[in-house]
């Protein structure tokens, strides 16, 4: 077993990028991320990779979306506001069906809003973003351990399906340290990148990486090819924890550093006698759907905790499909949730006052 | 005093007094001990302002929120984090105060209150800036949850490569607490 270091979440996943072979990073800096371009602004020339900071986070995105096309492990990193800015870029990457890794470390918005933790950039994250029918996988890890087991993994799912992904921190995640280990990298296999732009060397044809498809029926022809991809990824990749459901009136649904809080409100409710139970997604795209279906039959209630307004709230309820009340509790702007005020929320609902 | 198993701590401070250090120190002393640790810091505009503080919760169960609400210690190295926090520490709980920057009568009844002249103490060995491992070496001994052996085995890992060579004048500042 490798020793357990003591790490901010930032740095954690730097390192566990760079242990699973990402080589290039472009970013621009932004709070609460900035560990992540510093640690890699003293690492990535240690492993002969390239550590750009660019003039703006359009140039980084632009910057990702090449080094992606010619078949590099590459990535960015920044917070809300400047990954707003990488939008366009995001979608193109995703139009061109190129693997890259993209990290939110999330603060209060909307517009320059905050720098304290936020989780209010759902909907941007697994609902588009950018223009066009597209995905990314979304990972959400709640501690810093699982944040560098899924940032390693982030870049085999790229490969594997030829699509960007993001992990989704927040502040609290990004700035606090825990122990963690790095366990050697063990990839999947992985498809070779016949796709990429690495120069033909007048042996083969040219690669092209392209997202531009003037004729509507090539266009559509891409489209449903790339559908039946995120059908795939739907049924192969989704991951979810869950604790105490099996006797549950009510289900919690959080994830990220609210699912922490959201299991301290759950012991609490335990002793003093309330059947809660808490549902975890890890991948908020794929989205856990077919567990809260299923524990709609055996619940009574679900509640969804957030730190924004109410944003997969939304799709809880989608996946519960009107079987079973779902009600939600949130902070947002920065504001954390309490383990008492969720605890109270929980009685709300026991009591009938909700 | 509370003797529980779980320090959910809140050290608070002026920026400068090293008190983000001193909670590294501590949570990283608890993971050589093989315990459960956190570590949250303030990184906001308070940091400005006069309460830098960070969250350390060191714990025999898997941490849950790193946000310490009611700290079962709080470690208080000016007057502001002291009128911040001083409501919030656990009853029973433990106030460990530097008595030479804090001067008001403590309004709780209900918890073990500890004044120590930290940074006096520290100017008068010599190292202004090391009234944190003063307060740190009062706090191992008062808790007992960590060793003066594992903090030392932790302050290692925590001074950066660069810095080794004040090793020494901390393990000093750190005995000179525990012995106060």
């Amino acid at each position: 077993m490798s020793e357990r270091v003591l790490m901010k979440g930032n740095e954690a996943i730097a390192e566990a990028a760079i242990q699973a072979g990402c080589r290039y990073f472009f970013g621009y800096p932004i709070t609460p991320q900035n560990e992540i371009p510093a640690y890699m602004s003293k690492r990535m020339p240690k492993v002969d990779g390239v550590y750009l900071q660019a003039e703006s986070e359009v140039s980084a995105i632009n910057m990702v979306y090449g080094a992606a096309g010619a078949g590099a492990r590459v990535m960015t990193s920044s917070s809300g506001p400047g990954i707003s800015l990488k939008q366009e870029g995001i979608s193109y990457i995703a139009g061109s069906e190129l693997p890259c890794l993209i990290v939110n470390i999330v603060r209060g918005g909307p517009g320059l809003g905050g720098i304290q933790p936020a989780q209010s950039d759902y909907f941007q994250s697994v609902k588009g973003g950018g223009h066009g029918d597209y995905r990314l996988v979304v990972l959400a890890p709640s501690t810093v351990q699982e944040a560098v087991d899924l940032t390693m993994e982030a870049f085999d799912i790229g490969d594997m399906y030829r699509i960007p992904v993001m992990v989704l921190g927040d502040g609290m995640l990004g700035q606090m340290m825990e122990p963690v280990e790095f366990k050697p990298f063990q990839g999947r296999a992985l498809p070779a990148k016949d796709w990429a732009t690495t120069g033909t060397r007048g042996k083969r044809k040219r690669n092209i990486v392209n997202s531009l498809y003037i004729e509507p029926q090539a266009l559509e022809e891409k489209n449903l090819a790339r559908l039946e991809k995120y059908r795939q990824i739907e049924q192969r990749e989704v991951k979810y924890e869950m604790q105490d459901c099996d006797d549950a009136d009510i289900v919690l649904v959080a994830y990220g550093t609210t699912a922490r809080i959201v299991k301290s409100a759950m012991k609490a409710a335990r002793r003093e006698g309330l059947k809660v139970g808490i549902v975890r997604p890890i991948t908020l795209w794929p989205f856990p759907a077919a567990v809260l279906h299923n524990l709609a039959e055996t619940a009574k209630a679900f509640l969804t905790v957030e730190m924004s307004m109410g944003q997969m709230v939304e799709d809880v309820k989608l996946a519960v499909n009107g079987v079973k009340p779902v009600y939600f509790y949130g902070r947002t702007g920065g504001m954390v949730p309490a383990p008492a005020d969720i605890l109270e929320e929980i009685k709300k609902i026991y009591g009938g006052e909700k | 005093m509370r003797m529980d198993l779980c320090q959910e701590m809140i050290l608070a401070g002026f920026g400068g007094q090293g008190i983000m250090f001193a909670g590294r120190l501590i949570a990283s002393a608890g993971m050589i001990a093989e315990k459960e640790v956190s570590w949250l810091p303030s990184y906001g505009p308070e940091m400005r302002g006069g309460t830098a503080n960070c969250h350390v919760i060191v714990s025999d169960q898997p941490v849950g929120s790193p946000i310490v609400v009611a700290p079962t210690t709080l470690v208080a190295m000016n007057r502001p984090s002291l009128d911040k926090f001083e409501d919030a520490v656990l009853s029973d709980g433990l106030l460990i105060m530097d008595s030479s920057l804090i001067d008001r009568k403590i309004k709780r009844k209900d918890i073990k209150v500890i004044k120590i002249p930290a940074t006096r103490m520290a100017a008068d060995m010599g190292a202004g800036k090391l009234a944190n491992m003063i307060m740190v070496g009062q706090w191992i001994k008062e808790t007992g949850l960590l060793s003066m052996e594992i903090v030392k085995m932790s302050l290692e890992k925590v001074v950066s490569a660069n810095k080794q060579d004040l090793m020494d004048i901390n393990i000093k500042a750190l005995e000179l607490g525990y012995q106060y």
